[in-house]
């Protein structure tokens, strides 16, 4: 009888550990990735011509990151590996997929899901303007570029790559002219127990914090409003501090988002459950600490199923790697996969508190005006949300959709489905979890409309 | 659990656009009603379809029922209190060979009789006309007056119509148990039971069984159209696009985007999930691309589908039951009945305030499917348990 197809779609740390594992096993894995290399976003790779060494790319991180781009060469003829593939849609067993070679399909045995997260985005006055990029985004051009969003910057976030980022870009020689964290001091104080359990992650982020400080970058937590101003495109940031006085810092670039959300819509698509996290404010597809998702044959690993950083995602992509082999009946090493889930229980409680002590800032949504644009793609404002939720009974993400196309763009909501959800929370009383998420329609990401292909 | 107990005039199983329509204009009529929606008002095929607001095309026994709906589509917008993007931007029926061309003149004649002005464009007209066209379509023929509509926020609109009017709409509430109770009807959801002496039956591609509960087989199937819409482009097809024969059809909005639709998705067994399909939809875009040169470099940005129900003969059943007095059906339109639903609305009311229709119902009637069959003559209820 032949092996099992096994297909990982995406080759950042958790699918590519999944890959090494299931090759290990004597499996040949398909690897389906949308980025030219391997890395996912965090290890992402600069192309050839933009090659720096991994120091100066990840800091910290180069053994790693050199690591998992190492595994996939490492494995030749027994990791199958596609980069440049968008996988655009789940449906049965099946998935459709686009490469150079255009349309095809691929069908499966067992499928994992590692695809990955993006920034959460909220919208705040001026948010459109041409200049205002996210924390993901603007790391992402300085990585596989070498370009900097702005020569004089502001950076908002409320997550710990607030203050990498800012780091990341002081030493590639940005004037970084504020580093505002949207929650408050007191929340990361609070928690200080509970990321004590991760030691040298702590200490990561905290000589971060003490380098930014050191090069005499403005700091300030517990950011109560925001609004970018300028005219054509970014000109300065305004906030309002957390006792209410108002600050203005004139920069040509501002890199805003508050966390990172799993990139689930293939999940989705698969027909995953979702369950809400009271805690992050998050939908994510049901995820067993072994890696199964609540429909047969499909499993998840790594940010796509809750956010955890890259080294949960390893761990997870190992993990349910054994699990995969587990389920098609192969001997596994139980004792690597009891090593892992201590490793990934550690990981647990660290995230625990990092999530406590980052609360996402939902706060930022209530004030925005009625004329703000919340989804940009079809150009739809706070105000018609607002009227939506009051007058047309939009009292769920999906129905608010319909009727006002909040959601409905290129981006699929993927960038204002949080924000719209606040909002329609807000104005009809109930809470985020009641409106719901917006379900995912095929294709994931646009795709081109092309002959032929029938 | 308690169970709710309401008392109406009229029962209306289906909130689309027609049932939702029949509530508000019955509630101008002095009726009491009580409308139960399986999910969303609107949320089912009404809301998921082309959106085409098309005369040209239809069997000639619907022509009436559509040129009667048309002037409603002009001034819906105020009717409902809500923008629902009517854009009378005509609608060209393409043909792609001389044999077409033969069929779409033949449809024109017999249409011009009906009331159904057409103009018909030979190839020099078309290149003139709609110089968006790719080779191969040999003429057209032009429905000036007609155009399209947003689906998702006509039956949303027409819901909040009805119960501005006193209309009971009640969502999320699947009958489980339709019967004849007394002279009236009995209808039971999970939280709630509703007495009526009028019953509607204008429940989509669930209508089959409530007509089934009441004796009455009729051949209902699945229809589930694939649908894609691309980015927002520069606008430039101005007319909204079918072909002589089915398969692909276009139109685009203000905004930009281009909607195109062909073949069919998926369903599962009960009518209660669909899914597009991949085939459908590369084959739409191979399609539309042949059509329409200019969409090349373009991107489809969703896919969809949604349920409708469909009659052998491709018109619906419209009218009342042949076994069961006052009893209502209005289903399977078969893939074409968004243009139709503000009118079935008024037809459903006309039935029941004031006995009939001022439109011709009778190539609608239930019995060209059923074996003709007394009324039933005995009060016993016919439960069903979808």
């Amino acid at each position: 009888m032949a092996d099992p197809r096994v297909v990982i779609v995406g080759a950042g740390p958790a699918g590519v550990r999944a890959a090494e594992t299931l090759a290990r096993a004597g499996l040949v894995p398909i690897v389906l990735d949308e980025a030219e290399r391997p890395g996912g976003q965090i290890y992402r790779q600069p192309p050839p011509a933009a090659a720096r060494d991994a120091s100066a790319l990840y800091g910290f991180e180069a053994r790693k990151a050199e690591a998992i781009h190492r595994v996939l060469d490492a494995w030749p003829g027994r990791i199958d590996y596609r980069p440049r593939t968008l996988v655009w849609n789940v449906f049965g067993n099946r998935l459709d997929v686009l490469s150079r070679d255009g349309h095809g399909e691929l069908s499966f045995d067992r499928l994992l899901l590692a695809t990955g997260a993006m920034d959460r985005v909220l919208p705040f006055p001026g948010w459109t303007l041409p200049g205002v990029y996210t924390l993901g985004g603007a790391q992402i051009a300085l990585k596989a570029q070498g370009i900097a969003i702005g020569a004089r910057v502001a950076f908002v976030g409320a997550g710990p790559l607030l203050p990498l980022v800012v780091h990341q870009h002081a030493k590639a020689g940005v004037q970084v002219v504020a580093a505002l964290d949207a929650t408050p001091f007191a929340a990361k104080v609070a928690q200080l127990g509970g990321l004590a359990t991760a030691p040298r992650t702590l200490a990561k982020g905290l000589w971060y914090t003490a380098r930014n400080r050191q090069r005499g970058v403005r700091a300030a937590s517990g950011i109560q409003a925001l609004r970018a101003e300028g005219e054509g495109r970014v000109e300065a940031l305004v906030w309002r501090d957390s006792s209410g006085a108002e600050h203005r810092v004139a920069c040509d670039a501002i890199g805003a988002s508050f966390g990172l959300r799993p990139e689930a819509q293939l999940a989705d698509l698969a027909g995953c459950r979702f369950v809400h996290q009271h805690e992050t404010g998050l939908w994510l597809p049901e995820r067993s600490p072994e890696g199964r998702s609540s429909v047969p044959h499909v499993y998840l690993a790594g940010d796509s199923a809750s956010i955890g950083g890259a080294d949960v995602a390893e761990l997870q992509g190992r993990r349910t790697a054994l699990t995969m082999l587990e389920d098609l009946g192969r001997d596994v090493d139980a004792s690597e996969a009891a090593r892992l889930d201590r490793a990934l229980a550690r990981q647990a409680r660290f995230r625990r508190a990092l999530d406590a002590a980052y609360p996402f800032p939902r706060h930022l949504v209530d004030a925005i005006d009625d004329g703000e644009v919340v989804c940009r793609c079809e150009g739809i404002t706070a105000g018609a949300l607002r009227a939506a939720a009051r007058e047309r009974g939009a009292d769920e993400a999906n129905r608010a959709k319909a009727l006002t196309r909040v959601g409905m763009g290129r981006c699929q909501g993927r960038v204002c489905g949080e924000a719209a959800a606040a909002l329609l929370a807000k104005s009809t009383g109930s809470d985020v979890e009641r409106i719901g998420r917006l379900r995912a329609q095929p294709p994931v990401k646009p795709i081109p409309v092309v002959a032929g292909a029938s | 659990m308690s169970i709710e107990r309401r008392r109406a005039d009229v029962a209306i199983i289906g909130g689309g656009i027609a049932g939702c329509a029949a509530a508000a204009r019955l509630r101008r009529e002095g009726m009491s009603v009580v409308l139960l929606e399986r999910g969303r008002c609107g949320a089912g095929a009404s809301g998921v379809n082309f959106g085409g607001v098309r005369q040209q095309g239809r069997d000639f026994a619907e022509l009436p029922l559509a040129r009667r709906a048309r002037p409603l589509w002009d001034t819906l917008s105020s009717h409902l209190g809500e923008e629902v993007e009517f854009v009378a931007s005509g609608h060209v029926k393409l043909a792609r060979s001389e044999a077409d061309m033969a069929e779409l003149e033949r449809y024109a004649r017999a249409a011009a009789a009906l009331g159904l002005r057409l103009e018909l464009l030979g190839r020099a007209a078309v290149q003139a006309q709609l110089p968006w066209l790719g080779a191969g379509v040999v003429g057209a023929s032009l429905c000036a007056e007609d155009g399209h509509a947003n689906p998702r926020v006509v039956g949303p609109a027409y819901a909040r119509l009805a119960r501005r009017l006193g209309a009971e709409v009640r969502e999320h509430a699947p009958v489980r148990d339709a019967a004849r109770d007394g002279e009236g009807f009995a209808l039971r959801t999970d939280a709630l039971e509703v007495r009526s002496r009028f019953l509607v039956n204008c429940a989509g591609a669930a209508a089959g069984r409530f007509a089934a509960a009441f004796g009455e087989d009729v051949p209902l199937a699945p229809l589930v159209p694939n649908m894609l819409v691309t980015e927002p482009l520069p606008f430039f097809i101005d007319r909204s696009v079918g072909v002589c024969g089915g398969g692909i059809y276009l139109r685009q909005i203000a905004r930009g985007n281009v909607i195109l639709g062909g073949g069919d998705g998926w369903c599962d067994a009960e009518g209660l999930r669909s899914r597009p399909l991949t085939a459908a939809s590369l084959a739409s875009m191979h399609d539309a691309l042949a059509l329409v040169p200019g969409l090349a470099g373009s991107h489809i940005i969703r896919t969809w589908t949604g349920i409708d129900g469909e009659m052998p003969d491709r018109i619906p059943v419209l009218g009342w039951s042949q076994t069961t007095p006052n009893l209502v059906h209005a289903f399977g339109f078969s893939g074409h009945g968004f243009q139709l639903g503000p009118i079935v609305g008024e037809v459903i009311a006309e039935l029941v305030a004031k006995g009939r229709s001022a439109s011709p119902l009778a190539p609608f009637a239930i019995e060209r499917f059923t074996a003709a069959r007394a009324p039933t003559a005995s009060p016993n209820p016919v439960g069903i348990n979808p």
